[in-house]
């Protein structure tokens, strides 16, 4: 077996007293693109740059394409690309600037002006960076991230404050670096995102993992199930909701009820049944297939977008 | 070395685009010229040439504002930490923003000079190996102390003050806007603490009375003597992150970047003769046989 591109074994990050990281463990094989998901302040950002080597663990350890990212920096930087969630470039830098300088840093590099046209950042090369869109940034920020040919990737956040449009350009150059066989961890608190993109994905809540396996994987612990997620217009019981024909279990979130049905229309039809039994109506009902929502909430009982 | 030069080069781009710095180093500059050379001095060419040390003082000084602004704003902006990914030293950012500082000043030196020359016809510019010298030492210190001033100061905010209170000291204090000379003693005797004072005596030294590099002893290892203190420190609080923990003795390191000069100024203070030659070149008569402070 291949050894894994990256390892992380009980990473612990610490902010005087905040546990940003409690021990974190997983690791990532050549040419995956593997998803960290979790909600704001999960811990996804301390551990990514961890990695990077922009921040210093303070217990465990891990390394990226076999170096440890504090023992040699350097060598690590020449391995890997990456966009970080906070960040920016010189108001007055112009975007053909910015990606020639970076290139000049580094031994290996791809052509600059190529990267430039695939982003579809052509015609804005002479922009200053204050003049860009928050896409075009964005696009010239993964740019930037491949200017060294990169084995390993990061992407913090990629898509995060991009509007539907742009967001899906994103996923479409993602997609592409994913047929190019790169290594790619991101992260991201998009369901949609996590489980379009990622081959792989780790659940991170409080700065533990608590789950990880493919989207697939993942969405069969909650069994063969339909979501059937409704509001009310008085509280109800959710034992008593649970014991309805057809449904397998029900969790209360933020004042909706979730049922997951092996059967869906029997059921609906018994939900029904027993609200009018109980003086109760439906407000709203929507059905969908199970996504790492449902896995997300039914490890936290919290949605994962608050 | 690359890197370095490739960083120097864009810095230079970056800056000449922005507004700011064009007014610290070039509009400002040229208006305190002006207003010294026709106000103060009124056009004439003794006067002017007599003050050409304070203008090229406030020229050369002026570089801690932007080099400290930048890195602090870079450091505020995460600029920083993207540049961190790459493989490149914390060194090579320090070096190349000094680096980049001397050819944005030296042009604006020389044209200082070349104004004196042509528009009010100043004959002599002394001994002018002695004041490049001085000029490239002072863009070393002073640049290096912004990037000190930086380091130590957390937002924009708390760097603009340090820097007014520092900006105030070196200009009023040192003989750039008021000749040493004419300064209240007790003004004086603190002035001989302030890195400032010598820089400006160095440079009038220089031009009036043509004095050599090894005649200005005492001002050349102060100026290198702080030069490299304030690099060094610079480069020992240098961060990348604004989260990023200063050593806890970092405020004692800013202040080590004094120590050549409170040495210096309780020696000048007790033994020195430069204040007797400030005044001395004040009355006019700069000539090689002034007293002999210099031949120490
Ligand atoms: N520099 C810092 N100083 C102090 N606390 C920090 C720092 N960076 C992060 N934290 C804290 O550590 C925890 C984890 O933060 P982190 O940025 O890793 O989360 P995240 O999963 O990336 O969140 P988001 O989705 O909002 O980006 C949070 O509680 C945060 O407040
Ligand atoms: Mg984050």
């Amino acid at each position: 077996m291949m050894t894994p591109v990256l390892q992380v074994e009980n990473l612990v990050k610490r902010y005087g007293d905040v546990e940003a990281v409690r021990g974190v463990s997983f690791s990532v094989e050549e040419g995956e693109v593997f998803g960290l998901l979790g909600p704001n302040g999960a811990g996804k950002t301390s551990t990514i740059e961890v990695l990077e080597g922009l921040r210093v663990a303070d217990g465990g350890r891990a390394t990226v394409c076999g170096l440890d990212p504090q023992k040699n920096p350097n060598e690590l930087k020449n391995e890997i690309g990456a966009t970080l969630q906070a960040t920016s470039l010189p108001d007055k830098l112009r975007v053909s600037e910015a990606i020639r300088l970076f290139a000049s840093f580094y031994k290996r590099t791809r052509n600059p002006d190529e990267l430039l046209k695939r982003f579809g950042l052509e015609e804005k090369r002479h922009s200053f960076y204050n003049q860009l869109s928050g896409g075009q940034k964005q696009r010239l920020a993964l740019a930037m991230a491949l200017v060294n040919d990169p084995r390993v990737l990061f992407l913090d956040e990629p898509t995060a404050g991009l509007d539907p449009q742009v967001r899906r350009e994103i996923y479409v150059i993602i997609e592409e670096l994913k047929r190019e066989k790169k290594t790619i961890v991101l992260t991201t608190h998009y369901i949609e995102e996590a489980e379009k993109l990622c081959d792989r994905v780790a659940i991170i809540d409080h700065g533990k993992l608590i789950a990880s396996g493919t989207p697939r994987e993942l969405k069969q612990r909650s069994g063969d199930t339909t979501r059937v997620e409704v509001r009310l217009a008085k509280p109800a019981a959710k034992e008593a909701l649970s014991k309805l024909e057809g449904v397998a279990d029900a969790l209360e979130v933020d004042g909706a009820y979730v049922l997951h049905c092996q059967r869906t229309a029997p059921a609906i039809v018994s939900l029904v049944k027993y609200l009018e039994a109980q003086g109760n109506e439906l407000v709203s009902l929507e059905i969908a297939t199970p996504s790492l929502e449902d896995v997300f909430i039914e490890l936290t009982g919290r949605r994962l977008r608050d | 070395m690359k890197t370095i030069l490739t960083l120097a080069a864009v810095r230079i781009r970056i800056t000449l685009r922005n507004k700011t710095f064009l007014f610290f180093s070039l509009i400002m500059p040229l208006a305190i010229f002006f207003l010294y050379g026709s106000v103060f001095a009124k056009g004439k060419p003794e006067a002017v040439a007599y003050l050409m040390g304070p203008i090229l003082s406030f020229t050369v000084m002026g570089t801690f504002w932007g080099l400290s602004m930048q890195l602090v704003t870079w450091r505020e902006q995460g600029i920083l930490r993207r540049f961190r990914l790459a493989p490149i030293a914390a060194s090579s950012m320090i070096v190349s923003s000094i680096l980049a500082n001397y050819l944005l000043i030296l042009p604006t030196v020389i044209f200082e000079l070349l104004l004196a020359r042509f528009i009010y016809h100043v004959t002599t510019f002394g001994n002018l190996i002695s004041v490049f010298v001085l000029v490239i030492l002072g863009i070393t210190a002073f640049g290096a102390m912004g990037l000190v001033v930086a380091s130590v100061t957390n937002t924009m905010q708390e760097t603009q003050i340090i820097n007014q209170l520092l900006w105030f000291a070196l200009i009023f204090l040192s003989g750039a806007t008021v000749p040493l000379a004419v300064l209240p003693h007790m003004v004086q005797r603190i002035g001989l603490f302030l890195p400032a004072t010598y820089f400006v005596y160095g440079l009038q030294r220089a031009m009036l009375a043509d004095a050599h590099l090894y005649t200005l002893g005492t001002v050349v290892f102060s100026l290198i003597a702080w030069a490299a203190l304030a690099s060094f420190i610079s480069s020992q609080l240098f961060r990348w992150e604004p989260e990023a923990k200063l050593p806890r003795n970092a405020k004692l390191w800013a202040v080590a970047t004094i120590l050549p000069f409170v040495l210096l100024g309780i020696w000048e203070n007790h033994n020195g003769k430069l204040l007797a030659t400030a005044a001395y070149m004040m009355e006019g008569r700069p000539t090689e046989n002034t007293p002999p402070a210099d031949k120490r």
